[in-house]
């Protein structure tokens, strides 16, 4: 990531940027992971893994951040996500019933315990992080706006109608 | 009680700022204010005097955790409905930049060609 | 326990996702796709008829701790509408959105649509209907926006902003609701309702209630959107949101609470009858002088709706039918009124009324199914619409309310009127100079139009059958009230 460049923020930023990201993420990965003992889960931690992907766009510029991760990409893994966690619901049906729990509990408080509830996180987590940095995506991929006005109404005819 | 009209109160400000702002985006504002205090409203009816956050864990008697806890229901919802504000409100901020893109203006007062 | 049930919401959510993740290998796998889980929708809807009354759990969590989707008639009714709605819908769309950009969208926001609206009609949970009512008017919101010239971007956001704070209000109305019974379970509301004597809170919960549903349905004075909405949405979806997501999330849902849950008292009925008749004369009075021929539509809807509205709100069993059999005619005739609107602007590019004339020479076909809608939502028998006007009618005036009964004849006169107009200036006089070129619509637009005129002609003429399969269950699943309680809970 170029550093000297005039996109983005201030030399600064762009520093720091490159220091906290990852750790940016790495938090973001372990609220979704444990989110079956401690509070979270999917939609904050995939939230907090978004965020760290807007920061790259703000700190370094539009061009650099869909360099890293473009909106095709994002759009991809949004829907994937999605249809993961149709498919663990529909996979319930192993158990007798749509969206039962069919994996063994384990023991409270484990990592690997609590049956189909960590990979439901896991998907929910993937889509919240794609889509939200896909909205911002949409947003900012404008630039500049041009205004098309629209065209003058018509005089004479019954435009207006009366109440 | 005094936390309840408080609620309301923040209500009663997000639709006096949809009803009586012009620019659209602060009519958005205006809607998120609302939302927020419906959510807000919500986590409060859960509450309970002297509780404890409704975390279990290790070495939690499980009878102590139930009688002090305070509701986790409402927060469930509360999580549900925020993630549904996150979808409006992404919406409707991609309408005002469109909107801004075909009329030019934010100010409600010119966007007015559907009369009648 | 009906395994079918949840495979309504998967279905639809599941083929939304798949388009778009395969519309980015073939960009035309989107109407295949909605047509094959569409038809499958149909299938399993039929399949529902004549059973009885069933509750899924989910995740076999038993209620009140659990979520449950519960079919009775009333809610086969209802699926039976959206899903034959949304497969008509979708044919006529295959041709229709080509002058569009992004086809594979349109069809993943219309299956998500279809699959938020059949868990509000399934679901037996209070936060769970929150959730598909949410998903559903999302949807909504950007189909209504889909073509993003300046009115329909303009009618998007006058729609997403009232129908935003009627979902707050409807939140609301939610979280008293779970403060005063401690449960959000449908069945276990009702039970501790009814051993609670009269409280001002569930008053209150049940004004807020009136007021977020609603909006949803069009009511007077909720309706401001509608006209903006209706006209500036793609044909095929102005058929299905006035044909289905009015009555879903609006009439469905009202009807749901105030019978089965808080119970019908007299005050909450002559409430609704009031909002019901004021519908009805402010739909028929704003469509007299339209001259864009879609926005006359979605005045009229709001008439209609008044209709349904006051026929149910009576709470006498031929009052009941006839909202209901008037709720199932409107979808037919509405979305075959919208979609050969639809066919109309398609071939002649145009919706001003003042600009069209003689059109039945060069589109006979999407002219004589127009005039079947005509007829039918006019009241001529033997069409569908004057079986379902008689019976509220019938059932105003045994129920002693002659104000209302002379109110609902007087705007079936003023229905004819506005639609004589507008069948004036689609068929007689001579074509205007730069229509003489247009031509019929495509083959697969025809299909849906000609298939939606045969069912408003059989729907009039076999009607007996008709109400024996469908209608007696959803009317005796509204008359039972709080007897639903038995249902969840006995079984």
């Amino acid at each position: 990531m170029n550093q000297r460049s005039t996109e983005g923020m201030t030399l600064i930023v762009k520093s720091i940027g490159r220091l906290v990201i990852n750790f940016i993420i790495l938090f973001g990965v372990y609220i979704i992971l444990y989110g079956h003992i401690t509070p979270g889960g999917g939609f904050p931690g995939g939230v907090i893994v978004a965020t760290a992907f807007i920061l790259i766009m703000l700190a370094y510029g539009r061009e650099t951040a869909l360099r890293k991760f473009g909106d095709m990409t994002a759009s991809l893994l949004d829907n994937f996500g999605a249809i993961s966690f149709l498919i663990i619901a529909l996979l319930g049906f192993v158990g007798g019933y749509f969206f039962i729990n069919f994996i063994s509990l384990g023991t409270p408080f484990d990592l690997f315990s609590a049956g189909t509830m960590p990979l439901s996180n896991i998907a929910i987590g993937l889509k919240v992080a794609a889509s939200l940095y896909a909205v911002f995506v949409a947003l900012a991929i404008f630039g500049k706006i041009i205004v098309h006005r629209p065209p003058a109404e018509e005089e004479g005819t019954t435009e207006g109608q009366s109440q | 009680m005094i936390v309840y009209l408080l609620t309301t109160f923040l209500f009663v400000l997000g639709l006096y700022c949809l009803v009586a702002k012009k620019n659209i985006i602060k009519k958005v504002v205006g809607v998120i204010t609302m939302e927020y205090a419906v959510n807000l409203f919500l986590i409060l009816v859960g509450y309970k005097q002297g509780g404890i956050a409704p975390i279990l864990s290790k070495g939690m008697s499980k009878t102590e955790f139930v009688a002090h806890a305070v509701d986790p229901l409402p927060q469930a919802l509360v999580l549900t409905s925020i993630v549904i504000g996150l979808g409006t409100t992404a919406l409707m901020v991609a309408l005002c930049i469109r909107l801004y893109e075909r009329y030019g203006t934010f100010d409600m007062t010119e966007i007015r060609r559907l009369r009648g | 326990m009906n395994p079918v049930l949840p495979l309504f919401i998967a279905v639809p959510l599941g083929t939304a996702f798949l388009i778009l993740i395969l519309a980015k290998l073939w960009r035309r796998i989107g109407s295949p796709l909605a047509f094959l889980a569409t038809l499958c929708l149909v299938i399993f809807a039929i399949s529902l008829i004549g059973r009885q009354p069933g509750i899924y759990r989910m995740g076999n969590w038993a209620p009140p701790w659990g979520i449950v989707l519960v079919s009775d008639g009333l809610s086969t009714l209802l699926l039976l509408t959206i899903s034959i709605i949304a497969f008509l819908a979708i044919i006529f769309s295959v041709r229709y959105m080509d002058r569009y950009t992004s086809k594979p969208k349109f069809f993943a926001l219309f299956m998500l649509m279809v699959g938020g609206m059949n868990g509000v009609v399934l679901t037996g949970d209070f936060f769970n209907l929150f959730v598909f009512l949410e998903i559903a008017s999302l949807a909504s919101y950007a189909l209504v926006a889909f073509g993003c010239e300046h009115e329909e971007l303009e009618a998007s956001f006058k729609y997403l902003i009232l129908s935003g704070v009627a979902s707050t209000f409807l939140l609301l109305g939610i979280a008293i609701t779970y403060s005063l019974t401690g449960s959000l379970n449908m069945a276990d509301v009702a039970r501790t309702v009814g051993q609670m004597t009269s409280n001002s809170a569930v008053l209150f919960a049940t004004a807020l209630f009136i007021m977020g549903f609603g909006l949803k349905a069009a009511l007077v004075p909720f309706h401001p959107w509608l006209p903006d909405a209706h006209p500036a949405a793609p044909a095929p979806i102005s058929a299905m949101l006035s044909g289905v997501l009015i009555k879903a999330l609006g009439v469905y849902t009202l009807m749901r609470l105030i019978f089965n849950v808080f119970g019908l008292s007299p005050f909450i009925s002559s409430v609704l009858m009031v909002l019901g008749g004021l519908s009805m004369v402010v739909g028929g009075l704003l469509a007299i002088g339209q001259d864009d021929l879609k926005r006359l539509l979605a005045y009229s809807s709001i008439s209609q709706i008044g209709y349904v509205v006051a026929g149910i709100a009576l709470g006498t069993p031929l009052g009941i039918l006839g909202g209901l059999f008037h709720l199932i005619n409107h979808a037919t005739f509405k979305s075959l009124l919208f979609l050969s609107s639809g066919a109309i602007e398609y071939g002649t590019e145009t919706r001003k009324l003042s600009r069209m004339g003689g059109l039945s020479r060069n589109m006979p076909v999407s002219t004589t199914s127009a005039a079947v809608g005509f007829l039918s939502i006019s009241g001529i028998p033997p069409l569908n619409g004057f079986w379902s006007k008689l019976i509220i009618v019938i059932a105003l005036i045994q129920a002693k309310q002659y104000i209302l009964a002379t109110v609902a004849v007087l705007v079936s006169f003023l229905t004819i009127l506005y639609f004589m107009r507008v069948q004036r200036n689609l068929f007689f006089g001579d074509v205007p100079a730069g229509l003489s070129k247009t031509k019929e619509v495509p083959y697969l637009m025809r299909v849906s139009l000609v298939v939606l005129a045969l069912m408003c002609l059989a729907m009039g003429l076999f009607y007996p059958y008709l109400s024996g399969a469908i209608l007696d269950p959803a009317r005796d699943a509204l008359l039972e009230g709080t007897a639903y309680i038995q249902k969840v809970f006995g079984i």
